[in-house]
């Protein structure tokens, strides 16, 4: 059996998936999408929402501000189940040595455009009484943001599915093929190019491509309005991030609109298992006790996993992949993907239209060769 | 903070009926016992504020017999997390207490299930043996017009122990119809106990209202509840009142037994004979294995209790009892099933999940339990879908999925000290 | 006979035992709401057991208790919707 010709089949409706569809509706072209299971429910549902401009590597840093720009653009447009909270970001540093790097971190953002502006130890302080005393300082980033990524994801397909993309849900794609792809049932849908956006699983249909996964745990709290402040991540969080180790923690805490928290981060390789790890929460609650003291006494109500898709150069897979005509990536996205879906859509649909991107495309191609990773 | 540590032969998490007899047998076989419980008496739900010298029997008895035991009671104490196999992790008022045992038995009970009904988030509006247990534990309800309804026997056992303590109960609305209800009293007539028990009470509830196939429609009020709307086939009237005690019947507590891994069959936890539970080592007794009050409840316990201690021809004494209780256990759901005209209580506006004030209309666009979760957060506060989740499964049929530490919301430093072991 | 003190509801004081609640206590102050929900709305005790969280008051300025499952002590200082 087939179904009706699409021009682009997306698999996958994570939020990159999701924002893929609407951008390729929004150019007119025939969309569908395929998702196994439901709207946002892998990564997306799993991650935090911090939309974050990052600067682990010029590419990483030019994909973020883009995007962050993109989300600022959509603001008004966003339904409130979204939760954008235009929180900014504080990066905590512990001592001089950091505060040394703050500084080398606020000339390269300002450099560039992003306003950032320094804090000293006083001034850390009175942005953010909970943390503890004697931190050097910081660099808050005012135009970081936090949203809530599985309404973000459903807003996306409403939109593309109000530009005619068509939604089949749940089912599996089982095959790409140079006609379109296979489904679990046996139906194939066709369709000039396929869109490979399922995240960590996007290996398992297109093998070749370099994409593990990486496991996080996150701990949200009860309620406490204005505990935080700021999504608060300490300075060392890079390292932590950028480690190749299998196991690593950061302090990296997020105020949510419920008044919630969300406290993270943790980063292990070489897992497969979804179970809570009793040693990394140990870890990573204890590192984010280090840096704000009374978190110990709120009251945490659940714990969770989830995975990450990482490449080896940390930056996403975003474009053709070679060797096959029609299929395209959108994956790989680590622990930025909520952030960079929508300068991710763009560039996919850039792509797919042979038009120039507004930021320099090669450092995504699916076809680069990895430069040196910093920036 | 203070971490303490502590080890079992045999550990019992749940001081009710099957807990309490679970512990005793096991002590009694000379292993070391220690039976953990979030109450700070033993006694769980049916004997909550009894004592040893209290006049109902049965509680006297147990309690005794377990302040006798050289079974430890840890009281209370709330566990919340298994960091790893053999080891538990429990709060205490001062801290985290790390319980290791070799082997388990969980007697972690039900609690009742609610359903949603336009104003039955309002205040005064509250389970039966919700408001039952206010009382037990110190509320004044002498004079209050008291409404029961919902389902299952609860509501008789609570309306008797409400009247006892002065309260004026108008009616007692029980959805179940007639005929299933005579149906299940004949069952009853052939156990002696059953009967003489629901004797005394008929006597203790004379001149109360009993309606059979009656259900609570609406609850109203100003900041609490004023008064109900009652329904059946025939007819829908209001009446006023001071309290609405609420419930349909019971559901298990079955979240510690998903987060050790043990295999659920239709909503309970699955047992052996010996109430060994596909983990092996770990045992569970009482309502998690199947609703079908105390009789039961003890029986299996003592079954539990002795197999964990190693004893199984003492626990096979009681398989005799087990078996006929379990009959009893099966009359008593079908008796008290719930009926469709339920289902379409709720109105879009309802809130259905309490903790994030998620309402009917924006659930009923969702596909599953995990879509609603993520797309509404319904399930995701601090009862961590406890209450909505029940609810949700008779109004959708979505399953719950499985549990994640910790299973009650506990201080970030519990969380973190669950894994100090080395 | 347990002992009996008195703790403060909301700044009035309710006389106790330690066989009492803190709901029991609440609900004899008076008051019968006991939390706003996250929308607003006025709520109280449902469950009597420890598992609705509908209870949940601030005690000795710990927010987010339980007040069903927390017993009377001297000098106890509840407070409500908070
Ligand atoms: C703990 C943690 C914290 C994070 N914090 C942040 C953060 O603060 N900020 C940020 O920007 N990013 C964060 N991230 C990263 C972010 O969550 C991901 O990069 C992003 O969600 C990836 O989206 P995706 O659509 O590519 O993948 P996913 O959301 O995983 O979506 C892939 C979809 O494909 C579907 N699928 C898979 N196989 C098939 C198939 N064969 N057929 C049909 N469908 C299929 C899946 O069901 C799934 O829905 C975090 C991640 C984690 C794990
Ligand atoms: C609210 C309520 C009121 C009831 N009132 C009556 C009545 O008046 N008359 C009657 O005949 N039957 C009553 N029942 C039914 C009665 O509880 C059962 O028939 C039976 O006695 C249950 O025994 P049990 O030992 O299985 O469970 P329970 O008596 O429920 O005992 C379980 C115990 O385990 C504790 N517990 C659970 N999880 C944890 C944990 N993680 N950590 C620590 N402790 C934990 C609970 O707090 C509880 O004390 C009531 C049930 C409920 C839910
Ligand atoms: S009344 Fe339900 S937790 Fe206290």
């Amino acid at each position: 059996m087939r179904a009706g010709a699409y021009d682009v089949v997306i698999v996958g409706a994570g939020i990159v998936g999701a924002a893929c569809a609407w951008a390729c509706a929004s150019e007119g072209l025939r969309v569908a999408v395929i998702e196994a299971d439901i709207i946002g429910g892998g990564a997306t549902g799993a991650g935090m929402g911090h939309l974050v401009v990052m600067d682990d590597s010029k590419a990483q840093f030019a994909l973020t501000r883009y995007s962050r720009s993109l989300w600022q653009q959509l603001v008004t447009e966003l339904p409130g189940d979204v939760e954008y909270e235009s929180c900014g970001t504080i990066w905590v540093a512990a001592d001089q040595e950091e505060m040394e790097a703050v500084r080398q971190k606020k000339e390269f953002y300002e450099t560039r455009g992003v306003p950032a502006e320094m804090l000293d130890a006083k001034a850390l302080r009175m942005a953010e009484p909970n943390l503890r005393e004697g931190l050097a300082g910081g660099l808050r980033v005012p135009g970081d943001a936090v949203i809530y990524a599985p309404c973000a994801a459903r807003f996306f397909i409403e939109r593309a599915q109000s530009r005619g993309a068509e939604l089949y849900l749940p089912r599996v794609v089982t095959g790409i093929t140079a006609e379109g792809v296979r489904l679990n049932d046996g139906t194939v849908i066709a369709a000039h190019r396929v869109v490979n956006a399922a995240g960590t699983w996007s290996p398992m249909l297109t093998p070749g491509i370099e994409v593990k996964k990486r496991k996080g745990h996150l701990v949200i709290t009860e309620r406490y309005a204005g505990f935080v402040k700021h999504q608060l991540v300490e300075l060392g969080y890079l390292k932590s991030a950028h480690s190749m180790t299998t196991e690593s923690v950061a302090f990296n805490v997020q105020p949510r609109r419920t008044g919630q928290m969300l406290i993270g981060s943790s980063r292990q390789f070489d897992m497969e298992g979804k179970g809570v790890d009793a040693n990394i929460l140990r870890r990573m609650l204890g590192r984010a006790a280090e840096f704000l003291p009374g978190v110990n006494r709120l009251s945490a109500i659940r714990s969770w996993t989830g995975f990450r898709a990482a490449t080896p150069d940390k930056l996403p897979l975003i474009g053709p992949w070679p060797g096959h005509e029609n299929l395209f990536l959108a994956t790989g996205h680590e622990g930025l993907g909520i952030t960079t879906s929508l300068g991710t859509a763009k560039l996919l649909v850039d792509q797919l239209l042979r038009r120039t991107s507004e930021i320099p495309i090669a450092p995504y191609l699916p076809s680069r060769v990895p430069e040196s990773v910093h920036a | 903070m203070n971490n303490s540590r502590r080890s079992f032969d045999v550990l019992v998490v749940g001081a009710g009926p099957a807990g309490i007899a679970a512990a005793c047998c096991a002590a009694q076989a000379g292993v070391r016992v220690g039976i953990v419980d979030n109450n700070a008496r033993p006694g769980g739900q049916i004997w909550r504020g009894e004592t040893q010298d209290s006049n109902v029997a049965d509680a006297a008895d147990w309690l005794r017999k377990l302040a006798s035991s050289r079974a430890e009671i840890l009281a209370p104490m709330e566990v919340f997390a298994q960091p790893e196999a053999g080891r538990l992790t429990a709060t205490s008022s001062d801290g985290v207490c790390e319980l290791g045992y070799k082997k388990l038995i969980l007697c972690t009970g039900a609690r009742e299930r609610f359903l949603p009904f336009p104003g039955w988030t309002l205040p005064n509006v509250m389970g039966a043996g919700g408001l039952q247990a206010v009382v037990k534990s110190g509320m004044d309800i002498a004079g209050k017009k008291v409404i029961l309804a919902g389902s299952g026997p609860l509501l008789l056992a609570v309306g008797a122990h409400l009247r006892a303590h002065g309260a004026d109960v108008r009616t007692i609305a029980e959805q179940a119809p007639w005929s299933r209800l005579i149906r299940f009293g004949m069952a009853l007539a052939s156990r002696g106990r059953k009967i003489s028990q629901a004797l005394q009470l008929k006597k203790r509830l004379s001149r109360i209202a009993f309606r059979a196939g009656c259900w609570v429609v609406a609850a109203e009020g100003d900041g609490k509840v004023e008064s109900v709307t009652l329904r059946t086939v025939h007819k829908t009237w209001r009446e006023p009142c001071d309290y609405l005690a609420c419930g349909f019947h019971l559901v298990p507590n079955t979240e510690l037994a998903s987060l050790l891994g043990c295999e659920l069959r239709g909503g309970f936890v699955r047992t052996d004979e010996f109430q060994q539970s596909s983990v092996s080592g770990i045992y569970c007794a009482g309502e998690p294995t199947g609703i079908g009050g105390l009789e039961l409840s003890i029986a299996e316990g003592q079954i539990a209790g002795f197999a964990a201690a190693g004893q199984r021809e003492r626990a096979q004494e009681y398989f005799g009892e087990q078996k006929s209780q379990r009959r009893f256990s099966m009359a008593l759901e079908r008796a008290f099933m719930l009926r469709d005209e339920l289902r379409p209580l709720a109105s879009a506006e309802t809130i259905v999940c309490r903790c994030e004030d998620v309402k009917f209309g924006r659930l009923r666009e969702q596909s599953s339990w995990r879509a609603a979760k993520l797309q509404t957060r319904c399930g995701m506060g601090p009862c961590q879908g406890r209450i909505c989740g029940p609810a949700v499964e008779f109004l959708f049929g979505w399953k719950a999925e499985s549990a994640r530490p910790p299973i009650f919301p506990v201080a970030v430093e519990s969380l973190a000290a669950t894994a100090c072991a080395e | 006979m347990p002992k009996a003190f008195s703790v403060t509801v909301n700044g009035a004081q309710v006389d106790a035992t330690e066989d009492m609640t803190a709901l029991a206590a609440i609900l004899l102050s008076g008051t019968t709401t006991l939390r706003r929900s996250v929308s607003g709305e006025q709520r109280g005790a449902l469950c009597g057991m420890g598992v609705c969280f509908e209870c949940r008051v601030t005690i000795n300025g710990e927010h987010h208790c339980r007040s069903c499952q927390i017993r009377c002590a001297q000098e106890m200082d509840i407070r409500t919707d908070e």
